[in-house]
């Protein structure tokens, strides 16, 4: 019993909850503080994410994030597997939105090996790249609701992400890790049934995220527990490196698919979605609103997509057709070549990014000329956003700690890599 | 913005901190010198045709060749100008050390933990220099050339059952 | 199968076995250890369209004193590994573990230096489910299984004349 409370006295993030600077004033003072640990398995902190909080009765003078909980070892694991063997492996960083992190390692490794994409290719990755923004918006705008306290909206965007999985099913074989890309295109071509599937989808969706809506924009507990908390100005936003609706929701209109555009959001129409308050409320309409952009991005993809090959025809570097691996001698040994050595890139370094649905998501890739990267560094925009707890969270209360870490919207499963 | 003027500006700006000046697939990376890396890093935030002011990421890569082994890598955005830009520095092997940015970049500062945790390189003047993922205790650096990906047996302790 | 106990145990602790049982395998409330990709799709199960409260699994109760079994979903790092341990030991007995896809099980698709090979390494599991991440059907067939488990489990057979726990091949398809 003593040693634990020795071990605990000498740690060293408890160190860092003291050295913190406590400058917060608050109305009456109890003379006293308590370290509460909200530790990893707690119901509302969106995967295991351990927050250290100094209180001072109910107001938190200063907090400690600690991440790690869920570290896999991905770069590590990177640098021993071909780039094909790490796709699957990227569908578990975001897992809210596993399509888009496949897409942008595809990018990344394209950009590094010179491939160059068909239209078709293009207009699909954009299609699912937007399918799995939608997804994961209605996730972290439910999971948010439920932690404030209305459980109903969870359980109606959860009916809506249902249908958007039965179009991933339908198209890749699995509902929700789907390991959809590869290096130069596709892995499966997209089908009339799932366009079927989605304009169904799309007919009703903007009438339902305006019922979802609904039940929470004229709620007085809702805008009471949600307006003004999490503020920080625009300043401290963009020197702490925030990206993705959290920026925008305090008024700088950076998306990078306007910005420096990738894939075809060059032809494509949609507005960028800021807002100007900077607190929880804010970030909770710019994704509702970001969602119905993504709808209308949706439906202009899908009436523009051409017809023609969804793979690059390089034989060295894209993996060839299934059919003609199995008929012909040169794909065979292509295949074979591809499987075991690897794509053959130059040696080099890129860096290439998406806009994800949390933010900027960046692979860096050092490459030796060999099939396996030598360094791979994942830019995980939910790692970046959490930095920005400790100052969000001071001077407010306990219960205030719930709404802004689901306004934040990490996933940790990105966050620790 | 080309690339080549924002060689330009920085070497208008620092004429002997710029070492080294590569353009791969469109991307401008500029290696700088290591003792330089907080000026060049404050005039690269204040000068207005450069205003890079969002800091993306701060990593580490072991070359694990002779002389200097390490290297770190800033990647930075302007959001006035619309692009990226990568900034070098090179890191030896012996007690790696490097000036840290969290003055000029307050977002670097778990970047800067990050690569102390996975390389073992310290950053002079963080201000909260602590792993960030592996356990306090933990006696090596995961992504160093000689750390086995399989991990070293009873280096983390496990739970009885 | 039943000649067979009431030659063994006594008329009265079967039947009570059996209530018991029955009341035990249609209640379990579930201890959502949701640790990474996994969570979401047992969120999925709970959602209208999968639907666990069809099985009794009425709440996800977040505290470990009001469970009866924890599914472990996600990957178990060295770092997490006394957290779910220290929780596992805070649910009160009888308790189960459901060791939910392939990271769980067995480490899935990531050996490398900080995930534990498998939680079977310092929790006791009782039924591991496969897939990555499995399906929502594939969870619901899990509790199932687990139901049917708990059905022939001897409560107070075991209480009164001390023997062992026998689970038939024939009850678990």
């Amino acid at each position: 019993m003593n040693s634990r409370s020795e071990e605990t006295r000498k740690s060293k993030i408890l160190a860092a909850l003291e050295d913190q600077d406590t400058s917060v004033s608050v109305d009456d003072p109890l003379e006293n503080s308590m370290v509460l640990n909200m530790g990893p398995q707690h119901p509302a902190t969106h995967g295991v994410l351990r927050l250290l909080v100094k209180l001072d009765g109910e107001t938190v003078i200063a907090a400690v994030p600690e991440l790690g909980y869920l570290h896999r070892g991905y770069e590590k694991l990177a640098e021993n597997m071909t780039y094909h063997e790490f796709i699957p492996h990227t569908d578990r960083l975001d897992y809210l939105s596993p399509i888009s992190n496949n897409v942008a390692f595809a990018m990344a490794v394209e950009k590094l090996a010179g491939v160059e994409l068909p239209p078709r290719a293009q207009y699909i990755r954009v299609l699912c790249c937007e399918m799995a923004r939608i997804a994961s918006h209605l996730v972290a705008t439910g999971s948010m609701a439920m932690d404030v306290g209305a459980l109903t909206v969870l359980l109606w965007t959860f009916r809506e992400r249902e249908k958007i999985l039965d179009v991933y099913d339908v198209l890749c074989g699995a509902r929700f890790t789907t390991s959809y890309t590869r290096i130069g295109g596709m892995s499966t071509d997209w089908t009339p049934q799932c366009t079927t599937m989605l304009e169904a989808f799309l007919a009703e969706f903007d009438k339902d995220v305006t019922e979802i809506e609904q039940l929470l924009r004229t709620n007085r507990i809702f805008i009471d527990r949600c307006e003004g908390v999490g503020y920080l100005s625009r300043d401290q936003i963009v020197g702490l490196g925030l990206t993705g609706p959290v920026l925008r929701a305090a008024g700088v209109p950076r998306d990078l698919r306007r910005d420096n555009p990738y894939l075809v959001y060059n032809d494509l129409d949609f507005n960028v979605v800021t807002a100007t308050e900077s607190d929880a409320l804010a970030r909770f309409y710019v994704r509702i609103a970001e969602m119905r952009e993504s709808a209308k991005i949706l439906r202009q993809a899908l009436e523009k997509l051409p017809a023609g090959p969804f793979r690059a025809d390089e034989p060295k570097r894209v993996l060839p057709e299934k059919g003609r691996t199995y008929t012909k001698m040169e794909e065979l040994i292509y295949d074979f070549m591809l499987i075991n050595i690897g794509v053959d890139p130059p040696v080099g370094e890129v860096y290439s990014a998406i806009e994800s649905s949390k933010g900027e998501l960046g692979f860096y890739i050092v490459s030796d000329g060999t099939g396996q990267p030598w360094r791979m560094k994942i830019r995980s925009p939910s790692m970046t956003n959490l930095q920005a707890l400790p100052y969000m969270v001071k001077g407010g209360m306990i219960s205030d700690i719930v709404a802004i870490i689901g306004s934040l919207d990490p996933v940790m499963g990105e966050a620790d890599k | 913005m080309t690339n080549d003027e924002i060689v330009a500006a920085l070497k208008a700006a620092h004429p002997d901190s710029v070492v080294q000046v590569t353009d791969f697939r469109g991307d401008l990376a500029v290696t700088v010198r290591k003792s330089d890396i907080v000026k060049v890093a404050t005039s690269v935030r204040d000068i207005p045709s450069l205003a890079f002011d969002l800091v993306i990421d701060v990593l580490g890569v072991d070359f694990n060749r002779p002389g200097d082994r390490f290297e770190v890598v800033y990647i930075l955005y302007s959001t006035t100008h619309k692009r990226h830009l990568r900034l070098k520095v090179a890191v030896e092997e012996e007690h790696p050390a490097v000036p840290s940015v969290t003055s000029v970049w307050p977002g670097a500062n778990w970047h800067e933990r990050e690569t102390f945790d996975m390389f073992g390189i310290r950053f002079e003047g963080h201000p909260d220099m602590r792993r960030l993922y592996m356990p306090e205790e933990f006696e090596y650096y995961p992504l160093r050339k000689d750390f086995p990906l399989l991990g070293i047996p009873d280096s983390l302790p496990l739970p009885r059952r | 199968m039943a000649l067979e106990k009431l030659q063994q145990d006594g008329f009265l602790t079967t039947r009570l076995d059996e209530v018991i049982n029955w009341a035990r395998k249609n209640s379990l409330w579930p201890m959502p250890m949701g640790i990474s990709c996994c969570a979401i799709e047992m969120m999925a199960t709970a959602s209208p369209r999968f639907d666990i409260s069809r099985f009794g699994s009425e709440v996800m109760r977040f505290t470990p004193r009001q469970c009866d079994v924890m599914i472990v979903a996600g990957t178990v790092t060295y770092k997490m590994a006394k957290v779910v341990r220290k929780i596992y030991d805070q649910m009160p007995d009888p308790k189960w573990v459901i060791s939910m896809g392939a990271c769980a099980s067995s480490g899935g698709m990531f050996r490398s230096y900080s995930v534990v090979q498998g939680i079977d390494q310092f929790v006791p599991v009782d039924v591991f489910v496969a897939g990555c991440p499995p399906r929502p059907e594939a969870l619901l067939n899990a509790l199932i299984t687990l139901q049917h488990k708990i059905e022939n489990d001897r409560t107070l057979g075991k209480l009164f004349h001390g023997e062992q726990i026998h689970i038939p091949e024939s009850s678990l398809s």
